[in-house]
Parts: C-alpha cells; sequence; structure tokens
C-alpha cells in the first residue's frame, strides 16, 4: 500500500505539483494524466526518490520511504522507463536479469538462482522466446516488455511505469497494457502509470489522478475524475465522453473529440 | 571457456616475448633459462643472455602486460559508466595531467623516480578537478556528461601547460626527453618501477573486477541504475577511482601510449559480448596481449627502436577501423 499524503513537489523552491494526496493498494491499476507542462513528471520522479519532496510524505506500509536506501526501496518499487536504446547490445536475459541488483550485494554478481527469477518472468510475459536475442535489435513492442520483465524481476510490490504505451503500435499498445493490468490483477500489483491516452485510463485503469492547469488535482475512479469539462480545461479541447457497450458485453466509457461534421 | 583459450595465447605471447630483440636468445633458450630459475638446469648459455633476459626483457614484458591491461580496463569501465564507446580512459584529464607533471619533473632535473612520481601525482589533481567541476555544475543534468565535457577542458589545459615547458625547456636535453616520453616507451623499465605501478593497478583491477555486474547497470544510465537499487554516486566515484589510479600509473611509467584503452575493449566485446562479467576479465587479457605484441613489434621492426606509443596507433588504427565496419550494431 503507497500513499501520497499532502506532497508538493517540484525543483528547487517552487513547487510545481501542490498538496496532492492518493494511494494505491495492491491489484489497483492507478493511471496518472495530465496535457504536458503540468508536473506530471515533477510528481512521477518525487515518487521514485529522483526528486526530494517539498513538503508531505510518501509513505510504503506506513513507512516514510525517504529515509530508506535505494536499495531497499528498490526491492519494494519497480521502475519501468519508456523504451530506449542502450548503447551496447546486451542479451534479453541479461537485461532483465539487472533487475536482481537490489537483491545481490554491491560486489557480487546474480546466482543461478537470480538468472532463473528472470526467466520466470519472461516466462510470465509470454516472451520467452526473446531471452537469447539482443536486446538493441527487438521491436519497441518486445522492448517494452522486456523492461516490465526487468521491473517484475525486482519483486516489487509497486510498478512504476512511464509512458509504456508511447511510441508503440496499436496492436503493441493493446498488448503491453493487457499485460500491465494482468500483473496487477493476478499479482496483486500495486502499478502507476503514466500516459497521454484518457481512453488508456478509461478501459484500463481502476484509479485515475488528473492533473489541470493551475495546480488542479482531482484524484477518483477515471469515469469520476476525467469529465468532458476536465478535458475542455486541461487540454482546451472538445471533447466527449461516451458509454459504449463491447462485443463481450462489457459497458465502458470512452472520449472521442466532438468533431463538427 | 573462451577466457582459459585467451590465458593460454596470452603466457604463449607472454614468454615468445622473451626471445624477441635485437640480441639473439632462441625461444628454446630462452624457455630454458626461464625454467633454470625454477629447477637447477645446467648452464649452456652466456652469463649476457642472463642479463638481458632478466635484468632488461623481463621487466619490458611485465609492464606491457600491466600497461595493457590497466589502460584496457580503464576504458572498459569508462565506456559502460559513461555510455559511449568513444570513451578512452583519459577522457577526465588524466593522462594530460600526468604529461604535464613528467614534463615538469624534467624541467627541474628530478630524478626518474620523482619524475613517475610527479607524472603520477598531476594526474591525479587533473581528474580531481574535473571530478569537482562534475560535482559542481551538476546538480540538475546528466552527470556524465558534464563530466566529459569538464574532462575535454582540464585536458586541453594540462596539454597547453606541457607546451608552456616545452617551450621553455633546453633544446638540446629537456625538449626531446618530454617530446621522447610523451611517446610513450617500456624501453627504460626497471624491476622497482614495476612494484610500485603494480600496486595501484592491481588494486584498481580487483575493485573493478568486482563491480563488474554494477557496471552493466550503469550504462543503461543513472536514473535507471538508481531505480535498480544502486547507489550511483557512490559507485560513479569508486570507478572513476580506480581506472584514475591504473592509468597514471601505467602512463607515469610508461608515457602516452594511445588507442589501446579505446579499441582493446571494443575487440572484447567482439569476442564475448557487452555484458561486464565477461568483459572485465577479457579485457584484462586482451590488453595485456595487444601491448605485449606491439611491444615486440616495436622491438623487432626496425635497427632503431620506435616508441612504443607510435607503433599502437599505426597498428591501432586499422584495426580500429576493422572494428567500425564489422561491429556497427556492437555499439549503436
Amino acid at each position: 500500500m503507497l500513499e501520497v499524503r499532502n506532497a508538493y513537489c517540484g525543483y528547487g523552491a517552487k513547487a510545481v505539483v501542490k498538496d496532492i494526496s492518493f494511494t494505491i493498494a495492491p491489484g489497483e491499476l492507478l493511471c496518472l494524466l495530465g496535457p504536458n507542462g503540468v508536473g506530471k513528471t515533477t510528481l512521477f520522479k518525487t515518487i521514485l526518490g529522483s526528486l526530494k519532496l517539498q513538503a508531505g510524505e510518501i509513505l510504503l506500509h506506513d513507512e516514510d520511504v525517504s529515509k530508506w536506501s535505494r536499495r531497499r526501496f528498490a526491492t519494494k518499487v519497480g521502475y519501468v522507463p519508456q523504451a530506449h536504446t542502450p548503447p551496447f547490445p546486451f542479451q534479453v536475459l541479461d537485461v532483465v536479469t539487472m533487475g536482481r541488483t537490489a537483491h545481490i550485494g554491491m560486489f557480487s554478481s546474480p546466482s543461478a538462482h537470480d538468472v532463473a527469477i528472470a526467466e520466470e518472468t519472461l516466462h510470465t510475459l509470454g516472451i520467452s522466446y526473446l531471452r537469447d536475442s539482443v536486446y538493441t535489435e527487438i521491436s519497441g513492442g518486445e522492448r517494452q516488455l522486456v523492461l516490465i520483465a526487468r521491473a517484475l524481476a525486482q519483486q516489487p510490490e509497486i510498478l512504476i511505469m512511464d509512458e509504456p504505451t508511447s511510441n508503440l503500435d496499436f496492436g503493441n499498445q493493446i498488448r503491453v497494457l493487457e499485460h500491465i493490468r494482468n500483473v496487477a490483477k493476478k499479482d496483486r500489483l500495486s502499478v502507476i502509470l503514466t500516459t497521454h491516452y484518457p481512453n488508456h485510463a478509461l478501459i484500463y485503469a481502476s484509479k485515475a489522478v488528473v492533473l489541470g492547469r493551475d495546480n488542479r488535482v482531482s484524484v477518483g475512479t477515471p469515469q469520476e475524475v476525467i469529465t468532458e469539462e476536465y478535458l475542455k480545461d486541461a487540454y482546451n479541447v472538445d471533447a466527449q465522453l461516451l458509454g459504449v457497450k463491447n462485443r463481450r458485453g462489457g459497458n465502458f466509457t470512452i472520449c472521442i473529440p466532438a468533431l463538427q461534421m | 571457456m573462451k577466457l582459459a583459450t585467451m590465458l593460454i595465447l596470452f603466457l604463449l605471447l607472454f614468454f615468445f616475448s622473451f626471445a624477441i630483440g635485437r640480441f639473439p636468445v632462441s625461444s628454446g633458450t630462452a624457455a630454458t633459462i626461464l625454467l633454470s630459475r625454477i629447477v637447477s638446469i645446467p648452464s649452456y648459455w652466456s652469463a649476457e643472455m642472463e642479463t638481458v633476459m632478466f635484468k632488461i626483457r623481463l621487466p619490458r614484458i611485465l609492464a606491457a602486460t600491466l600497461v595493457g591491461a590497466a589502460l584496457s580496463v580503464s576504458g572498459a569501465a569508462y565506456q559502460g559508466m559513461f555510455r559511449n564507446p568513444m570513451v578512452s580512459p583519459g577522457i577526465l584529464g588524466v593522462s594530460a595531467g600526468a604529461s604535464f607533471g613528467a614534463a615538469l619533473g624534467m624541467l627541474f632535473a628530478f630524478s626518474a623516480a620523482m619524475i613517475q612520481v610527479s607524472a603520477f601525482v598531476f594526474g591525479l589533481a587533473a581528474v580531481g578537478i574535473t571530478y569537482v567541476i562534475g560535482a559542481l555544475f551538476s546538480k540538475r543534468g546528466e552527470p556524465t556528461l558534464i563530466m566529459i565535457l569538464g574532462g575535454i577542458i582540464i585536458g586541453t589545459l594540462f596539454t597547453s601547460f606541457v607546451s608552456i615547458v616545452k617551450y621553455v625547456a633546453d633544446p638540446y636535453n629537456t625538449l626531446p626527453a618530454i617530446t621522447f616520453w610523451l611517446m610513450g616507451s617500456l624501453a627504460t623499465i626497471n624491476m622497482p618501477d614495476l612494484y610500485v605501478a603494480a600496486v595501484p593497478i592491481l588494486a584498481g583491477m580487483a575493485v573493478l573486477s568486482a563491480l563488474r555486474w554494477n557496471l552493466n547497470v550503469m550504462s543503461f544510465g543513472d536514473e535507471e541504475a538508481r531505480a535498480l537499487g544502486v547507489r550511483t554516486g557512490i559507485l560513479r566515484f569508486t570507478i572513476i577511482i580506480c581506472a584514475t589510479l591504473m592509468t597514471a600509473a601505467a602512463v607515469s611509467i610508461s608515457g602516452i601510449i594511445g588507442l589501446v584503452g579505446l579499441i582493446v575493449p571494443h575487440l572484447a566485446r567482439l569476442l564475448v559480448g557487452p555484458n561486464y562479467t565477461h568483459l572485465i576479465p577479457f579485457s584484462i587479457v586482451l590488453g595485456a596481449m595487444f601491448l605485449l605484441a606491439v611491444d615486440d613489434l616495436a622491438r623487432i621492426m626496425f635497427t632503431v627502436e620506435i616508441p612504443l606509443g607510435i607503433v599502437t596507433s599505426i597498428i591501432g588504427t586499422p584495426i580500429f577501423l576493422y572494428l567500425l565496419i564489422n561491429t556497427r550494431k556492437g555499439w549503436v
């Protein structure tokens, strides 16, 4: 259980995000939504511990994480960055095994047990076939899944993802989100992810934190906080929310632009 | 397996190198003379042969082994830490600093040992300044980038200090001595020099070997390494200390020997891939072999010995081009 309590985040003395509070429980998928420049990344980096909190607290199981070591933090919180290309052609299994770093000492190397855990996470995500591939040569969607596998190899309770669907094609976006939802549901992880797509939050998330202009924040279910007013205010666009029923009988709210024909 | 093969090749080259040079000692005789130090063999060789073997060739061969290994393992560690395959051990200014230290020592007619000390100290000082610049100006941004920029500036500064020393140095004695030092050579090495240089080099190697898994993680960048539980600040500091001590010690006994620290890690990567678990030991062995082989060539190519630094650059360039053509995906 992660709790952000009355947090103020920003660079230097200037607060970009003011007085934000929310909690996330095991099995929940929380989407962090907001236009460019309202402090999404700032909040994100603060939760990850890259930026110092200006005020407030971040608690994990009621313990203040700011006093934790990097290593201890990494055994509880896994981070999935945007898919990128590192300068050297590591093997996929090696990349995933790097998730074990927090569990092994600074002067030691991973054991067979660590490698087995890495292989298991590859299996969980259905990408065992990538095991011996070269990380720099696989597709963007595969690379994103490998990074998720690496974070899962940390065996964390909380998974934090930075725009996991950016730069992915339509199919890969859905596949990646599907896996993320499974990880939350089946493995009872808490997942926090940022996205630029309101629909991703509306369809997949169980909770949403939306950041608007002038430090406005609201927290709730996606259907509660992603409103037409919010989209107008935050993005300055005319968008409309529609209730739809899909082929399998699921009820969803989706968002489309209110275009003039 | 691969490492065992490399070690055998290295040992072959190591012993073969005793038979190389202007003074003729056949490889068979060389092996027998070496063996005679362990088991008693009736001597059929001259006393000169033994002197050449143990007083001249042994220190030189050991020096080539140590210097080659030190430069290439430092280069390998830096390339990962700076996430840049074009980085060499001199990137933070250690070589430029050491050059100035040595030049200054020669200007003031220090003893040979003191010239080495001066080179070592100024090598460390240059990196120290670079590190402080990096620490001061990278509060927010990418710390490694600021550090590389700082290293370039400090390196340039110390290089111009070298020029000042050359400019005021006695053009008949000191200036040629400085110039030859800058070309790099192992010709004047003796055993006491080696003992002193071996300590930081072997210590640095041991620490970098122990950190090899963390080097993998570092090559994914600061933010990710931290999220994976690595204390990046301390780790970076340790790597820089190790690489700097090793390079400064190497340069202070050999002068400037270019390209080894840049090329050998790539050769090693070509053989065993980028995982530092294998890359570190391979860089050590391959670096030692590379410099041994090049030094052998420097000794026999012409009747007058060519400074080692020149030969490494001349041989290194085509190898580097070969790597560029053949392993493009290796570092993109």
